[in-house]
């Protein structure tokens, strides 16, 4: 094991983790006889944040649902949410392909940390189901856990994963948001204080109760602790997820998938992320660096745009497949995004109306801020984006031209194309 | 910061509250409403109340302390 992985370990890219018995012998024992208390003391330690993409401090959420059990004298759920909506994001999916066991290990933490009397993964819908469902089935037999836990899938749409579609699916409903107020870590499941947490994030737990919070500050920042797994695809030859340091240079990143063209910008973060300028690579990972440019790391998806590529009209595309994806319950959402993504069409093709960006800014303006989840927030702010590192682009077209020199689509917006296996194999950090 | 919430969900563009409480609401293109930023002035509130009375969806409320959710 290299020192930067730690969740998807040399040994983990073949599937040998699926395995308890390595599992343990990797990892070693995780000590379920630690009292709750110390099992949120080292999570407070360790910095850790949610890797699901808002990257809220594991604690503070731990201590939420606490302080609302308590409360409301209820037993709290925890939840796993490994419903990756993103077409650009793989790596819940290859985390509990390779690595399931730390994923339930966390999930275990959580729920002994929490006094929970139940567990949750929840996934969309796919061969995963089956997979994960062997691991708990495997588990049960060992008799290892002591929380009991189940899984429950949902359809694989891209808002399938907002925590309150989680909660309203596993509470058998539909797999769409709900209006809040109350928030979940109040009345959640059941109408019980509920923590959702990214698998990722859980997966980290599980190696924090082993290891401790000092451990888990070995790697990455003093701000942003710990590693992360990145998505990282567009021109580089080894699409894949990678682990690496929260802090890791872009350029660094990048090489260990291969970069393989000239690249024009960045998107961050994915579907909900940021364009960024490329600058030869020199940005650094972490949420506190790229802050000047706008972007933050989210749940870890990069794109590298070649420059043969046209970001309007990839941007387009996105815009067009998240106006498809609102959940339709939200009316501007339902009409605002449709229409970006209209206007966005248009600039891309070469209507050259010199008031469509202004358009856009407009209708950016009106979907923000008013939807039930964030799905509306995050497209604008990807759009947004998009209109500020493709201005000299936006001109072009204006004008007549684009600078594309191909039409081959650089970002997924259709099914996912692992199926949900998460067939991609971890790239691995061999530095 | 406006005190008024909107259920979005809940919302279905109906234009009671725009027509009622013109002052703090107006409409998107698409009906929906957009509640005028910054704080709700006093004079306002007779007219938000009925707003918030007449909306056929129950979606807007009138939240005292919007701190709190």
């Amino acid at each position: 094991m290299t020192a930067w992985e730690r969740l998807l370990p040399a040994s983990g890219a073949s599937g040998e983790l699926r395995d308890l018995t390595t599992h343990v012998h990797t990892y070693g024992e995780l000590d379920r006889d630690r009292s709750p208390h110390a099992l949120i003391a080292d999570v407070r330690d360790s910095g850790l944040t949610g890797r699901g993409g808002a990257g809220f401090p594991s604690y503070r959420k731990l201590e939420a649902v606490r302080a609302a059990s308590r409360a409301a004298r209820a037993t709290p759920v925890v939840i796993a949410n490994g419903a990756e909506g993103e077409p650009a994001s793989h790596k819940d999916k290859v985390l509990l392909t390779h690595a399931p066991h730390l994923v339930l290990d966390g999930l275990q933490v959580a729920a002994l940390a929490l006094g929970a009397d139940e567990a949750v993964i929840y996934v969309h819908e796919g061969p995963l189901v089956s997979t994960v469902a062997d691991v708990i089935d495997i588990r049960r037999r060992t008799r290892v856990d002591r929380v009991p836990t189940r899984v429950v899938s949902a359809p694989a749409r891209f808002i399938s994963g907002q925590e309150t579609a989680v909660v309203s699916r596993i509470d058998g409903g539909s797999a769409l948001p709900r209006s809040v107020p109350p928030p979940i870590y109040q009345r959640g499941v059941q109408r019980r204080p509920t923590l959702v947490n990214n698998v990722e994030t859980l997966a980290h737990m599980g190696l924090i109760a082993r290891y401790g919070g000092e451990w888990f500050r070995g790697l990455g920042t003093t701000a942003e602790p710990g590693t992360m797994l990145f998505t990282v695809s567009g021109a580089v030859q080894r699409p894949g997820v990678v682990e690496a340091p929260i802090g890791v240079g872009l350029d660094q990143l990048l090489g260990i998938s291969r970069l393989t063209a000239p690249v024009n910008a960045v998107l961050v973060g994915g579907y909900h992320g940021t364009w960024i300028e490329y600058e030869d690579g020199r940005h650094t990972l972490a949420d506190a660096s790229l802050e000047p440019v706008g972007a933050r790391l989210g749940a870890g998806v990069l794109v590298a745009l070649p420059a043969s590529a046209c970001g309007l009209v990839e941007t387009s595309r996105v815009a067009t497949y998240l106006a498809d994806e609102s959940a339709r319950q939200c009316g501007p959402c339902l009409n605002g995004l449709p229409a970006i993504a209209h206007a966005l069409t248009g600039l891309a093709r070469g209507r050259r109306d010199p008031s469509l960006p202004a358009q856009i800014e407009t209708l950016i303006h009106l979907v923000e801020g008013r939807g039930a989840c964030r799905h509306p927030d995050g497209t604008a702010r990807m759009v947004r984006s998009a209109l500020r590192v493709f201005r000299a682009e936006i001109d072009l077209h204006l004008g007549g031209h684009c600078s594309a020199t191909t039409s081959a689509p650089v970002l997924p917006t259709g099914a996912d194309p692992t199926g949900g296996r998460g067939e991609r194999e971890p790239v691995g950090a061999t530095s | 910061m406006s005190n008024l919430r909107i259920d979005w969900i809940a919302c279905e563009g109906r234009g009671a509250c725009a027509e009622l409480a013109p002052e703090v609401i107006s409409e998107d293109p698409w009906g929906y409403p957009i509640i005028t930023p910054g704080s709700l002035p006093d004079a306002a509130l007779p007219h938000v109340r009925r707003a918030v009375a007449a909306c056929p969806a129950l979606a807007l409320r009138l939240v005292e302390d919007p701190r709190k959710p």
